[in-house]
Parts: C-alpha cells; sequence; structure tokens
C-alpha cells in the first residue's frame, strides 16, 4: 500500500504524456489514412507549435492569442510542406517518402535551431501552478488542461469524420481514393486538409506540453517518433487505437521512469514498440487490412 | 570489355590511393582520408542493404557503435588483443543483426524503418546508460592502436594505409557480390518481392543475409574508429549520425558502389571545407535528402547523368531509354 501514492503519481504524469503521445498520434493516423504517407516530420510540427507560442507570447502576452497564432502559423507550415515536399514526388515508394519527410523533419529542426539558437524557453501555465491534491497525489493544472484538450480534440476529430461531410469525405479516400475521385471527391484537396489538420493537432500538442517541459529547438525528434510509435503500438489510422496507443506508452514510461530508472525512459518506451511490432505489428486495436 | 573497365577503376583505385599515401606527408589530410574511408565502409554496406535490397534501415549507427564498443571494452577494460576484439565486435554486430533482424524484417516499409530505428535508439540509449562498462555519456578513453607483427597504426599515414587497404578489399568483395547470383537476387528482391519468391528466390533468408552482412560493414568501421580514435563516446552512434549515413547513401546514388565512396567523401569533406557548416549543417543534410529524393532519385551522380542521357536521347530524335 505504500507503493501507491508514487504509482498514482506516476499514472498521473503518464497519463499526461500519454494524452500528448495520443495527439501526436492522431496527427499521424489522418495523414496515414488519407494518402498511406507517415509523415515523419509530424513531431517537428509539434516542436514549431511550441516554439510561436513561445515567440507570440514574448510579443503579445496573451495566451488565447498565443495558442490560436501559433496553431495557424503552424497549419500553414504543414500545407506549404505538403506542397512542396510531396506533391511533386514522382514515384512514391516508400522508401523515398520516408527519407524525404525524414529529410524534411532534419531540415525544419535545423532552421528553428538558427531562429531560436539552443536554448530552452519558458511558455506559462495557462491556468497558474497551484497543485490541487488528489488523495495521496497532486495535479497540476496543467496536466488538467492537457488531459481536457485531448479529450475534446479527440471527440471533435470522432464527430467531424462521422457527422460532416468534408469528413466522410476523407474516410471514403482513406477506404479507396480512387472510388472516391470515381464519386466526385477532390482527392488532393482531401489530402492537403489531412496535412494542415495534422499540423495544427501537432501544434496544439506542442503548445500544451511547452509549459511542462519547456520548448527547444529539438523537442520535436523524440516527440514525433514516440507520437508514432503509439499509433503503431494502437493500431494505425486508428482513431482509437492512437489514444489508446499514447496513454500505453505514456503510463509504461512513467512506470518505467519511478521503478526502474529514468536514463532507461525511452528504451522503455521503444522497446514496448518494438514488442507490439514484432508480435502484434496490426497493433493493440487493429485488425482492419 | 566490361571485364577491362571493371579491372581499370581497381587499378584507379589502387594507383591513386598509392600516389597519395606516396607523396602527400600532412597528417591533416590523412586523418580526413580516414574518416572518409571508415564512413564509406558504413555507406557501402547501408547501401547495399538500402540501395540494392530496398530494405531500410534507420538504425545502422547502431551497428558501428556495437562495434566500437565491443572492441573499446575488450581492449581498454579486458586488454584483450584488438585483433581478436576486432573479431568479437564482429561477432557481437552479426549476432544482433541476426536477431533483431529475424522479426524486422518480416516488417516492409514504415514498420521496418520504425523498428530499426527503435533499436538504434535503444542501443544508444544502454551505450549512455550502462557506465560501468561503457564509461557513460563521457566516453571510454585509453583503447590501444591496432598493429601488425610490430608496426603499429597509430599515426594518421599507418592508419590510411591500413583503413584504405581494407576499403579496397571491401569495395572489391561488395562488387563482386553485386555481380554474383546473389546480388542479382538481391535486386530481384528490390524490384519485387513476390516476382523474385516466384523465381525461387528465399527472399527473406536474403534479406536476413543481407542485413547482416551490412552489419558486419559497419562493425568494422566502429573498430576502426575505435583503434583510430583512441577514444569513444556514445554521441557518435546517435539517430543523426544514422540520418547522415542514409544521407550519404543518397547523395552517392542508391544501389552503386562507387557511388558511396563519393557520398561519404563529399560529406565528410563538406564540413571542413565550410567552416560555417556547423550551424547549417542540419539544414543542409536535411535540404539534399529532399531534394535528391524529390528530383533525382537515384542519387546525385546517376541523377545527373540520367538527365543528361535523356537529353542526348532526345537531341537525336530518339525515344528516351528507361
Amino acid at each position: 500500500m505504500e507503493n501507491f501514492a508514487p504509482f498514482l503519481q506516476y499514472l498521473i504524469s503518464g497519463l499526461t504524456n500519454g494524452a500528448i503521445y495520443a495527439l501526436i498520434a492522431l496527427g499521424f493516423g489522418i495523414i496515414y489514412n488519407a494518402t498511406t504517407i507517415i509523415n515523419f516530420a509530424q513531431g517537428e510540427m509539434v516542436m514549431l507549435g511550441a516554439m510561436c507560442a513561445i515567440s507570440i507570447y514574448h510579443l503579445a502576452p496573451s495566451l488565447p492569442l498565443a495558442f490560436a497564432g501559433a496553431v495557424v502559423l503552424v497549419t500553414c507550415v504543414g500545407l506549404v510542406f505538403e506542397r512542396l515536399a510531396l506533391r511533386p514526388v514522382k514515384d512514391p515508394t516508400p522508401i523515398a517518402l520516408i527519407i524525404i519527410t525524414v529529410g524534411g523533419a532534419v531540415m525544419i529542426k535545423g532552421v528553428a535551431m538558427l531562429l531560436w539558437g539552443q536554448e530552452a524557453y519558458i511558455l506559462p501555465p495557462f491556468s497558474g501552478n497551484v497543485p490541487i491534491h488528489l488523495g495521496p497525489a497532486t495535479i497540476l493544472p496543467q496536466n488538467l488542461w492537457v488531459l481536457g484538450i485531448t479529450a475534446i480534440a479527440v471527440v471533435a476529430l470522432e464527430a467531424f469524420f462521422r457527422l460532416t461531410l468534408v469528413g466522410k469525405a476523407m474516410r471514403a479516400c482513406a477506404y479507396n481514393t480512387r472510388a472516391a475521385r470515381l464519386v466526385g471527391i477532390a482527392a488532393g484537396r482531401m489530402v492537403q486538409l489531412s496535412f494542415g489538420l495534422s499540423a495544427a493537432l501537432g501544434a496544439g500538442a506542442g503548445i500544451l506540453i511547452a509549459p511542462l517541459t519547456l520548448g527547444v529547438y529539438d523537442m520535436g525528434t523524440m516527440l514525433g517518433l514516440k507520437g508514432f510509435s503509439a499509433a503503431i503500438i494502437g493500431g494505425l489510422g486508428s482513431l482509437a487505437g492512437g489514444v489508446l496507443g499514447g496513454l500505453v506508452l505514456g503510463v509504461a514510461e512513467a512506470l518505467a521512469t519511478g521503478f526502474i530508472s529514468s536514463g532507461y525512459r525511452d528504451a522503455v518506451a521503444f522497446l514496448l514498440l518494438l514488442l507490439v511490432l514484432f508480435l502484434r505489428p496490426q497493433g493493440l486495436v487493429g485488425g482492419r487490412k | 570489355m566490361t571485364r577491362l573497365r571493371f579491372l581499370n577503376r581497381w587499378v584507379l583505385f589502387a594507383v591513386v590511393a598509392g600516389a597519395i599515401a606516396a607523396f602527400m606527408d600532412q597528417d591533416y589530410y590523412y586523418t580526413l582520408l580516414n574518416f572518409i574511408g571508415i564512413h564509406t565502409l558504413l555507406v557501402v554496406g547501408l547501401n547495399l542493404l538500402l540501395g540494392y535490397a530496398g530494405q531500410i534501415s534507420l538504425g545502422h549507427a547502431a551497428f558501428f557503435g556495437l562495434g566500437a564498443y565491443t572492441s573499446g571494452i575488450l581492449t581498454a577494460t579486458g586488454g584483450v588483443d584488438p585483433w581478436l576484439a576486432l573479431l568479437a565486435g564482429l561477432a557481437v554486430s552479426g549476432a544482433a543483426a541476426f536477431l533483431i533482424g529475424i522479426p524486422a524484417l518480416k516488417l516492409r516499409g514504415y514498420y521496418l524503418a520504425m523498428a530499426t530505428l527503435g533499436f538504434g535508439i535503444i542501443v544508444y540509449i544502454i551505450l549512455n546508460e550502462a557506465d560501468s562498462l561503457t564509461g557513460g555519456p563521457s566516453g571510454l578513453s585509453g583503447i590501444p592502436s591496432l598493429s601488425l607483427a610490430g608496426f603499429a597504426f597509430n599515426t594518421p599515414r599507418r592508419l590510411y594505409l591500413l583503413i584504405w587497404i581494407l576499403l579496397g578489399l571491401i569495395l572489391y568483395i561488395s562488387a563482386n557480390l553485386v555481380n554474383s547470383r546473389t546480388g542479382r537476387a538481391i535486386r530481384a528482391l528490390h524490384d519485387g518481392e513476390a516476382a523474385a519468391e516466384s523465381l525461387g528466390v528465399d527472399t527473406f533468408r536474403l534479406k536476413l543475409k543481407i542485413f547482416v552482412w551490412s552489419a558486419l560493414y559497419a562493425s568494422l568501421a566502429g573498430s576502426l574508429f575505435a583503434h583510430s580514435l583512441n577514444f569513444i563516446a556514445p554521441s557518435s552512434f546517435g539517430f543523426m549520425f544514422s540520418i547522415k549515413l542514409v544521407t550519404m547513401v543518397v547523395l552517392g546514388g542508391m544501389a552503386s558502389i562507387w557511388g558511396s565512396l563519393l557520398g561519404a567523401g563529399a560529406l565528410t569533406v563538406l564540413p571542413e571545407l565550410l567552416t560555417v557548416f556547423h550551424d547549417f549543417e542540419m539544414v543542409i543534410f536535411g535540404a539534399i535528402l529532399m531534394v535528391v529524393m524529390i528530383f533525382l532519385p537515384r542519387g546525385l551522380v546517376r541523377g545527373i547523368m540520367d538527365l543528361y542521357e535523356n537529353r542526348r536521347y532526345k537531341r537525336q530524335g530518339g525515344r528516351i531509354s528507361v
């Protein structure tokens, strides 16, 4: 029983990180569904979200403005990236696309280093820093913001894909692009939309996590890789899978930090990824082929 | 005819490498050439896997690190003979590639990329964290140089002889491998796995073989690296280095043995030529990956040659050959 309090504490921090991974995983899933592309630059959108929000906040100290401004900016970056880096590809084999998007990620990170330097910046938490007591554990208001906004984003996405015409059109593209074209859906537009949407989600994730971890030019790589791991663990292309994968990954990592060693935190995350890849490559939820 | 041209390239390689050894006397250039040699070993191995067999590895630095650290730990801490340690490094890397390859090579595309990437990151973390064994982030020092019958390879010039003779040998073996029955099977695998299988190629075994083979190259490069610098630290074996290796393959040309030398050479010399390069390193590497893959997916040299030949065909009024 004396282990319960730290366990609860790790669970809270794990779920918070997990929610961030889930948001990033959803971004991967949206693009994958519309194009079967994995955009390895997704993690850099997270970094750009955090850094842009910090810069905007420096100019005009208003969090809602920083949040909205950063999301809009990064969405534009996502759209431009799709236009410049992916649409001109003549022979879109997975290997070519992996190399191009990895190259894009490295380049965006390099530009961010030139723009913001190598130091870490602070973004103030959305509503103060007074811990809330929850039984034997404490929870920061920012953790609640992360969990709450992620939940809202997931519900909104689900509604978008199920209920709106555009969402249904995107799903149609995912099932069968050619058939979708035949019934008059502009598949190219849907691809663009998916890149914009996932960049926006990534930016949101970055802004949410920045008050907890600071914003620095190289924060995106690991977050992106973990978000992709979460997507694979849950089952690539499934919304519920992405969320589940993110939460499982976050909690596993937090427990490893607490009960093994913080140095091996990332190793545990990737070990989990390898286990899922080797034993159940369709993911925990997956089954759709 | 082709046989003669083939022979001439090797003669040229030997003559140029020999002339450098005979006439150059600045240690700085030898050090640079040694890095080019070590990088080329890595890039040739990765090119066999990525360019020829069409299987991606985003964690190749791990095998480089396993070779370097096996050599380093056994000689610096264990006092083992460096040549034996080099062989032990080959055994460790080969075994690791075999064990990770069996489940990983059943995966394709993104999944294989992620599996190799995950493996690379795990190895990198272990090198950092297992500090009682590896010395942790501050590195492992006191690694002895290789020596042969009393001749120690402990100056850049002496190392140059060792590294470039080994490199010539490896390039020769690789060129032969590519033009052998196995090499043709590998290319068949690249163009179509199902088609290759229908022709009787055991594609899974072949992928595993080439994966282990390229890990052995990386391990050899790692051991040479450790015994040349006499000091290693985990930062040389991270994710970014894996990406640099892929960039060298892409720049030099997919499925090109000599292109590997060119890609490794260019991207090793470039940072030395441009002192400002350091800040722009990531931007340049990223830009090379994107631009070359988008516009010249067969690599820079092959791509430019293709463009030239296409123009010539067009001028002559002929059709564009594929």
